[in-house]
């Protein structure tokens, strides 16, 4: 199944540094492991929010999410299930410096 | 209860995980995994009082909720017939013939899958709970949503949602192995542990301790090589042994010394003691199992050994530093070396954390500085704690020890 992986960073990292798992190791065991593709994103500062009102076009600069914590990457999985991609993402260094979210495409719910 | 109501009930603790955990294995499709033995236990309702109780009661449920599952299979598959969806047609056939078929799969594998299904850290903790005793155990959802406050139907939305999230989430249907078992039965003590200290909350569900000790017994057997399983069990029946003795005549809670120790449940200990003695003492629960231990074996209070106990709770405290492990051992060394060394304890808890209003905190630091023989200020903390309780009793226990002390919550 399908998998978006949003990286995030956090608010409360991971006060251990020792051992943080470097990211080009972590992009290349993926590639083995089901990633399909994905990348690192400009700053927030370089988004823009698009919403279209009763016809009107509204443009803001910056992110829609209003939070502290912003997505900095994205990944695209293909794995067995949820077991498979928790393993794969928990050793990605923004696992533990910031957060990352895991969610399946729609098409592949079952039932 | 009818005779007949406790033998459906019983049967169907015992077989409601074992048939959801084959037809979901088979099928994938929860729903109809809990709609057949949800049935099959209705029609033993209707049955028994005329046929009698089966022999193996069961059994009986097991072979009836299967062959309603396989009746539901069979209508799919026509449906899909007429549809001229050969495809599915197939699967569901492929299905029933399995489900019909002696099973060469292991129930015992089938329902530890289910267990670690339903406790899955990736779904919320009190779903995990609501779905291991709807699922696992076949409580009825009424006497869940009783148990934890909410009406039935949002008991029911709150079991619906879980199953569905394990779907969508893509949480397979499995037993984790090697590392990922080792790493992901903590959650599922967790779950149990919560169970069974739900059955002892003052609105808490009783029998729900029971399934709570009858579940871990299941995984004792399922793992039996897992020293933490081990300690949780002996854990449980060492503080379900005093379930006689916790209460005096009119409700009211009773410390360890004041119980009546004819009246602790001797199989329970016995049970309890061996487990003790046959596991490894490193993790949290065979920690408190140890330390339970030690009380259980005491024939009176006065003979506890609490230097043991003291020690025990260093190590615990190590692994666990919450404020409650924190007080348990403060209280230890109070009782086991001298009143000013659990006080000394407290206040370093106090530097912590915010325990000000914390009823364990202020009750134990009542008892130590009474003896201690600062009877003010025990007197002073008495005071605030039964202002502070949550229920009348446990306010008539704090009111008892002020009285003994010579004084009331007035002056």
């Amino acid at each position: 199944m399908m998998f978006m992986m949003f990286v995030s960073t956090d608010t409360a990292p991971d006060i251990d540094e020792k051992g943080l798992p470097d990211i080009d190791d972590w992009v290349a065991d993926a590639n083995r492991r089901g990633r399909i593709r994905g990348d690192q994103l400009a700053q927030s500062t370089a988004a823009t929010t698009v919403r279209v009102r009763e016809g009107r076009l509204h443009l803001t600069d910056g992110p829609f999410a209003e939070t502290k914590e912003v997505i900095v990457g994205y990944d695209l999985l293909e794995c067995a299930n949820l077991n498979e991609a928790i393993e794969l993402v928990r050793r990605h260094p923004m696992a533990r410096l910031g957060r990352i979210e895991i969610r399946p495409f729609a098409t592949d719910e079952r039932r | 209860m009818t005779d007949v109501g406790q033998a459906v009930a019983i049967a169907g603790a015992e077989s409601f995980g074992k048939v959801v955990a084959t037809v979901v294995r088979v099928t994938g499709d929860w729903t109809l995994a809990e709609d057949a033995a949800q049935d099959a236990m209705a029609v033993a309702l209707e049955r028994w009082p005329h046929d009698g109780i089966p022999d193996n009661p069961s059994g009986w449920i097991m072979t009836v909720a299967r062959n309603r599952a396989i009746d539901q299979l069979r209508r799919y598959s026509r449906e899909r017939d007429k549809l001229h969806e050969v495809a599915a047609r197939e699967i569901a056939e492929q299905q029933i013939k399995e489900l019909a078929e002696e099973s060469q799969h292991s129930i015992a594998d089938d329902q530890l899958r289910l267990i670690f299904t339903c406790c899955h850290p990736a779904l919320a903790l009190e779903a995990r709970i609501a779905l291991t005793l709807r699922i696992v155990a076949g409580v009825p959802t009424s006497r869940i949503a009783e148990a934890f406050l909410v009406s039935e139907s949002s008991m029911t939305r709150r079991i619906t949602r879980a199953k569905t999230r394990i779907i969508s989430a893509g949480i397979p249907y499995q037993t984790p192995e090697g590392e990922a078992l080792i790493e992901r039965t903590p959650g599922v003590l967790a779950v149990l542990y919560l169970l069974f200290t739900q059955g002892y909350n003052p609105d808490g569900e009783p029998a729900f301790a029971d399934e709570a000790v009858r579940l871990t017994h299941l995984l004792a057997q399922l793992i039996p090589d897992n020293s933490e399983v081990r300690g949780l069990l002996a854990l449980f029946l060492l503080q379900h042994s005093r379930r006689l003795a916790r209460r005096d005549a009119t409700g009211m809670p009773l410390t360890l010394d004041q119980q009546d120790r004819d009246l602790w449940d001797r199989a329970n200990i016995q049970e309890g003691l061996d487990l003790v003695r046959g596991g490894g003492q490193d993790g949290p629960y065979a920690l408190q199992a140890a330390i339970a231990a030690c009380h259980a074996r005491a024939p009176s209070s006065g003979e506890t050994d609490w230097g043991r106990i003291a020690r025990l709770y260093d190590r615990l405290a190590e692994i666990d530093p919450s404020p409650v492990i924190g007080i348990n051992r403060a209280v230890a060394h109070g009782m086991a070396y001298e009143p000013s060394a659990g006080l000394k304890i407290i206040d370093l808890l106090h530097r912590r954390d915010e325990l000000d209003n914390y009823l364990p905190a202020l009750a134990a630091e009542a008892e130590l500085s009474a003896m201690a023989g600062n009877r003010e200020h025990a007197v002073i903390l008495f005071r605030k704690a039964a202002e502070l309780s949550p229920s009348a009793s446990q306010r008539g226990a704090f009111e008892a020890r002020l009285q003994e002390l010579g004084s009331t919550v007035e002056n």
